[in-house]
This record gives structure tokens, sequence and C-alpha cells, in this order.
């Protein structure tokens, strides 16, 4: 009995021990999230969360709907395979609104380079040209139709 | 772009931690260095460093009560930390250190120095007055038992106590050095041997650090210094420094010799951005160099004075080679690319949240916590013996 | 006709999801889609690759990555010879701009996009202290922004650098592989913009995906392989040189 009483101070501290470890599986009952543990160890609402994020790019099904006349210009030429936002960049509002949100007009100039600007690093057998030498300063849609670029295909109009 | 030689993965160019990170396997390595000096004179029985044992045990609390800020301050999200102890993800290293610390903390140092100065935490909770008196008493935790067996059942448990707080000093800096030589995708840091010079160098830095407070204390109370006890200690630090040294070069000659993928990129790094604080600081300053001194106080004849001084030089070089080497691990370990293609540069801020005053501030901080600790808890062995006479009239 | 385009588009949904909800997004996963039925990943053929920087153009109008930093990127690299080990590489702004001209058009000269590989043994999600990253049961890793410290530790495992600290929310942030695009039927920005196709989105758990063929019939290799942890992003004729 003695030596239960001369060990009292470590009974009394091995009570403060278990009143903090009590508490903190209290306060960790009502702050970890209710998802947690769905799916695996994270958060399982934040999968939701991720994919609710708005789109800004439609994809090419969407513009088809509406832009069946361009498909068609597309479907037998060189761009047949380069989807619409490729160059008109991301135009989900348009599609939603198509009236009042209306794309902006695009500059060959600037556009076309970007994919056929000969650079050694690009593969042999895709068509590329320096463009400085290439059409003496006139811009690309001068002759190239770019739904479907090739002249002999389809001369511009 | 600026500061970047060659190619770095876009992501790369900016470091993600910072010297903040620097300081906290420093700090860390400090509580379990300090720890480890401690449990020599009551698991082993080594009587000279007596006089240092409870100087030790408070070194180690005051440094570990800070060694979680600089990581705290470093979190994008300080306020989310608490997620650790709630969803702590088992296969995360660093998931570990929340339970690892509280245990080191709450389990071992605490409890150790509570049960070490229990009979005069009572004898002080009667004999002040005031708040302190508020303090002594809240600390007795309401038993004034200070009879012969229930100290000696206090002497029995804090032995019990150093015997688990041992590995457990091991587990807390071994983990630190894990957290870094776990990660595969990192070459300067995978490494097993990560792990065990991070205990060593722990040891070295912790060792010395108590060496050096025991000198400056003593000499600033004008008491004198316990030439046996620091003598021995040094020799502590000296064998201990060569064991840490060895593997340290076994590390590097075991990267020279594999020379694997990313030793060209490593080795260029070595001898460009990070040849100061590596080759100069880390290893000929701060390594090298106080092994020599300590070397030389084991071999010649010198004076008291002279020793004091070589101990107090070699204190502080290791510290600074240690430092060093915290330094270069976690930054070096960032400044090259993963590409091994490139090298990037580190911007140490000034007054930023992760700058150099707070690693300052850091580093004080716990030296103000063990002025505090000593004025509450006093380490000295001459009031250690005062309160015997109380005890009688007590009893 | 009183039909109007947009109702249209309402008659013909994509991939079977009202438009209205593709734009908007609402806090559900799609309600045609099944977690357990998709198991993502993509492949990459360098052999399409023109560098013209479309799919980094792309990756950062869809998902508003912050300014230098990024979820995509293209590389350019340059072997002289025999000489794998010692390539050189760059990707002036992570290739957003397109490239200059080759400095030294001789020798081998090639692109390679990277991206998150999202990893079916990711490191990064291992090393997550609170279970902030995670790979979703249809394979993708993803950051909960909402529960991440901001500790940096993911970024540091990454052995790709694909990962990097958000200065707008100060937690980790990577490639989701479009994953409010891939759980509405839609492919990811990337791939929808990139003009040659070297970019391919692949569900592995859809038989019908044309990766299956691909991949019997190619070379196909994922970075760092030694690294095993089972990227998802396929490469065809990657050069040893990659790292």
């Amino acid at each position: 009995m003695n030596a239960f009483r001369d060990a009292g101070h470590l009974f009394r501290l091995a009570g403060v021990f278990a009143a903090g470890v009590l508490l903190f599986l209290v306060l960790r009952s009502f702050l970890v999230p209710k998802s947690f543990g769905e799916y695996g160890h994270y958060r399982g609402n934040a999968l939701a969360e991720i994919a609710a994020r708005p789109v800004n790019f439609a994809g090419h099904e969407t513009c088809e709907t509406c832009h069946a006349d361009v498909l068609e210009k597309k479907r037998d030429g060189k761009h047949a395979h380069v989807n619409c936002e490729a160059c008109h960049g991301p135009l989900a509002k348009h599609a939603d609104d198509p009236s009042s949100v209306t794309p902006a007009k695009l500059d060959a100039a600037v556009l076309c380079v970007r994919c056929h600007e000969a650079n050694a690093a690009k593969p042999k057998s895709f068509p590329q040209v320096v463009s400085a030498d290439h059409s003496n300063g006139l811009p690309c849609d001068t002759c190239h139709q770019p739904h479907s670029p090739a002249i002999a295909a389809e001369p511009a109009k | 772009m600026q500061g970047v030689e060659g190619f770095m993965y876009p992501n790369e160019v900016e470091l993600q931690w910072s010297v903040l990170i620097v300081l906290y396997p420093f700090l860390t390595g400090l509580v379990a260095g300090a720890f480890i000096l401690a449990s020599l004179e009551r698991v082993f029985n080594v009587e000279a460093v007596k006089p240092t044992y409870r100087l030790a045990l408070l070194t180690a609390l005051a440094f570990l009560l800070i060694a979680p800020l600089p990581l705290q301050l470093h979190l994008g999200h300080p306020e989310r930390s608490f997620e650790m102890y709630l969803t702590p993800h088992t296969t995360s290293a660093m998931a570990m250190f929340g339970f690892v610390y509280l245990w080191y903390l709450m389990a071992v140092l605490v409890l150790e120095i509570w049960l070490d100065y229990r009979r005069d935490i009572v004898l002080l909770s009667q004999s002040t007055t005031g708040v302190t008196r508020l303090i002594y008493r809240a600390m007795t935790l309401g038993s004034s038992n200070i009879s012969e067996r229930a100290l000696h059942i206090d002497e029995r448990a804090g032995w019990l106590i150093t015997v688990i707080g041992i590995p457990s000093a091991f587990l807390l800096h071994g983990y630190v050095g894990f957290i870094f030589g776990s990660i595969k995708a990192n070459p300067w840091w995978s490494s097993p041997l990560m792990p065990v010079v991070f205990i060593f160098s722990a040891m070295v830095s912790g060792i010395a650090t108590v060496m050096l407070v025991y000198m400056f204390l003593t000499w600033s109370r004008k008491q004198t210094i316990d030439m046996r006890c620091v003598d021995t200690v040094a020799r502590y630090l000296f064998y201990i420094f060569i064991i840490d040294f060895t593997l340290e070069m076994l590390d590097l000659i075991h990267r020279i010799y594999e020379s694997d993928e990313s030793f060209r990129s490593l080795d260029f790094m070595v001898h460009t951005k990070l040849y100061v604080s590596h080759i100069v600081v880390q290893i000929f300053l701060g390594t090298v160099t106080p092994i020599l001194l300590l070397g030389a106080t084991q071999v010649l004849n010198l004076t008291d004075r002279a020793r004091k001084r070589i101990y107090g030089l070699a204190g502080c070089l290791t510290l600074i080679g240690i430092f060093a080497m915290r330094w270069n691990v976690v930054i070096g370990g960032q400044l090259f690319s993963k590409s091994f293609l490139g090298y990037t540069t580190y911007k140490m801020g000034l007054v930023t949240r992760e700058g150099l005053l707070t690693a300052i501030v850091l580093t004080v901080l716990p030296l103000v916590i063990l002025w505090v600790l000593v004025k509450l808890l006093p380490p000295w062995p001459e009031r250690h013996t005062r309160p015997d006479s109380v005890i009688a009239h007590a009893r | 006709m009183n039909l109007t385009r947009r109702h249209l588009l309402l008659l013909l949904p994509a991939a079977g999801v009202a438009w209205k909800y593709i734009l908007a997004g609402t806090p559900e996963v799609a309600p045609n889609y099944k977690l357990t039925d998709h198991w993502w990943g993509m492949l990459i053929d360098l052999t399409k690759c023109i560098g013209c920087g479309n799919c980094v153009r792309a990756c950062q109008a869809e998902n508003d990555v912050p300014d230098g930093y990024f979820r995509t990127w293209v590389e350019r690299y340059h072997v002289t010879d025999y000489d794998i080990e010692n390539p050189q590489v760059d990707s002036p702004d992570g290739g957003r701009k397109g490239f200059p001209p080759a400095k030294d058009p001789s020798g081998k000269n090639f692109f390679v996009p990277k991206l998150c590989n999202h990893c079916a043994d990711s490191p990064c999600t291992q090393v997550c202290p609170v279970g902030a990253t995670f790979i979703g049961p249809d394979g993708v890793v993803l950051v909960d922004k909402t529960y991440c410290l901001g500790c940096r530790y993911c970024v540091q495992a990454c052995p790709y650098g694909c990962r990097f600290i958000s200065p707008k929310t100060e937690t980790a942030e990577k490639c989701t592989l479009c994953y409010h695009r891939i759980t509405k039927g839609l492919t990811t920005a990337c791939c929808e913009t990139c003009p040659t196709g070297a970019r391919q989105l692949a569900d592995l758990k859809n038989p019908k995906d044309p990766i299956h063929e691909f991949l019997k019939t190619h070379s196909v290799q994922v970075l760092k392989p030694y690294m095993a942890t089972h990227a998802k992003v396929f490469y065809n004729n990657l050069d040893g040189s990659v790292r």
C-alpha cells in the first residue's frame, strides 16, 4: 500500500497524460473531415470539388454541332485532325452564348508560323518553311486556306 | 534565367526549403546530442560528467521547444499543421514528426526533468512566494510527497525513462535524417547512411553545445570549471566526432567510387556552388580542425588554461561545422536539377518570413528559454545539496 | 427553324452530359462518370511533336496556372552523335512561346513534352504527411488544396519536377489531367489543342481505347523507369538521352 502512496504523484501525472489523450481523441473526432477515408487516405469530396471546375475549351465535338460547314471544309484537307480550338483558342464561353460572345479574328501571320516555322527539332516529315523566305512578306492566307491549306486541293477563293 | 546555369526543369528554379529547414535539423540535433550526453551519467554511470547532467537536460528541452517553430514558419498554411495529428499519413516520414516529437517532449524530456527536479520543485513551492510559488505549485501536481521512498521511486522511474530515452533520442534525429535519406528522387539525399550520419553529427553538436554552455555559465557565475568533467566531455566529443567524420567520409568515398549517373553533376556542384560551405567550412574548418585540436588535448600535456581555450575554440568550430553540414544537405540538395543538367542559386531573404533575421531569432530564442529554465530550475549542485537540511527538518 | 444553336447544344450533349453542366460545373462528379471504370494515363508520340507550345498555352488558359510555373512544358533536346549522356536541353519559358531556331542543326534535335506522369506508385503521394495529395480510384494524382499544408515535401519527392507551390494558394499544385474535363467526357486541354495528335489522353481500363493497339505495336517507354514509380505517361520513340 505504501508503495502506492509514495508513487501517488506518478499516478497524478498519468492522469494528466490520460486527460490530454482523451481531449485529443474527442477533438479529433470533431475535426477530421467527414468524407476523409471514403476512397483512401484523403478527403473523398476533394475529387468532386476538383471535377467541378468550369471548362474553358469547349472541345471540337461541341464546335462541330454548329459549325458543320467548317467540318466539311476540313474533312479532306491536311488540317482535318487539327481541332478548332488549337488555332481559335478557348471558346467555351462562345459555345455557351454564341450570339453575345464572338471569337476574336485570327492573325494568320502569327498563327501559321507557330507550327510551320522551320526548326531542326521538328520531325522531318512535318511541313515547315522559313517564313521570311517563303512568301516574300505576303500573309499565309493569301495562298493557303487555313481550314484546308494544300493549294492544289482547294485554291484560295 | 537569373541564377540558373545549364538546364533546370522549369519548376525547379525556385528552392523549396529555405534556411529555416537548415535550422530545423540543427536544433533537433542539439536536442538529441544533449540528451545522450545526459544519459551518459545516468545510465552508464560516468560520474565525471555529473555537473553537466541537469544542464544538458534543460538545454535539450530549450532547443526542443523551439525546434518545430522553423517548420511552422515555412509552411504555406501553418494553421493547418494540426492535420498531421488528425490524419497522419502512415507512409510519410514527415507525418511521424508530430508523434515522435510529442513522445520525445512529453514522455521523455519533460518527464525525466520533472522526476529529477521534483524534490527541488516541492521545496521551492514551499520557500517561494507570489507568482513563482503558483508556478511551482502547479508543477508539483498537488503532491508534495518527497519521502525517501517516493524519491527512490522517482530515481528508478527516471532511470527507466533515460533507458527508453536513448533510443528515443536516436529515433528523433535518425528520423530527421530519414526524411532526407528516403527521397529517392534526390541522389544528394537518398542514402541509408543519412540517418546514421545525422545521429552522430547530432551527438557531436549537442555535446559541444552543453560543453560550451557549461563553461560559459560557470565562468559567468565566477565559479571554477570542473576540469575533470570538461575533460571527460571533450574526450567523448573527440571519439564521437571521429565516428561521425568516418561515416561522412565513407559516404563521400562511396559516392566517388560508385560514380553513378548523378555523380558528375554533384561533383561539379561541390567544386563550385558548395565549395566554400562544404569543403572549406564543413570539412576543414568544422570537422578536421576541431578533431585535430581535441586530439592535441588527448596527446599533449597541456595546462588547464590552454585546454579550456582549446575546448572553447573546438566547440565553436564544431557548431559551425555541423551547421554547415545541415546547410549543405538541405540547400545543396536543391541546387542541382533532377535532370543533372543544371544548377540554380539560393537567394536567402533578409527580413522575410523565411529569411536570415528569422533564422537568427530562432537560434537565439532557445538560449533565452534556457536562461529562463535555468532561473526556474537551477541545475547547480550547490542548490541541489542545500535543501538536504530542509529535508531533515521536513522529516 | 426555331431551334437556336444553344438549344441544339442541349439536345446534342457532349458525352451524354448537358452542356450547361459542363460549362458551369457543380460540386458532384459527373453523373455518368464512375470512378472505378477508369485508369487514366497519356500517350505522347515524340515522332509527332513539333514544339509549337499549344499544350503549354492551353494548359495555362484552362487551369489558370500561375506565371512562371508549369503543369506541362516542352523541352528541346540536342544530342551530338553518340554522346547521349550529355544532351543539351533548353525550354525557354517552358516552350510556351515555341522555340527559336536550333543553335546547332547538326546531330539530333527533338522535342519532349512533359507533364505529371500520374504514377501508380507516386513518391509524392507517399510522402504527403496529411493525405492532401492522393491518387484517385481512377488513377489521377490530385491535390486537395483545402487540406494541403504547403510543406513542400511532395515537390522534393517528385523525380520529374512536375510540382510547384502556387504563390496564390500557398499549396502544392500540379497537372490534374484536366480532371474537370475528363470526368465530363472531354479530353484534356493539351490533347484537345495539340495540332499533330502527339498527345493522346488514354483510359487504360477501357478496352476500346486505341492506346492498347498502339502499345502492342510500338516501342514505348516511361521517363526514369529506374525510379519504379509506375508512371502512366507513355512516350513513343523516347530517346535514351531524355531524363
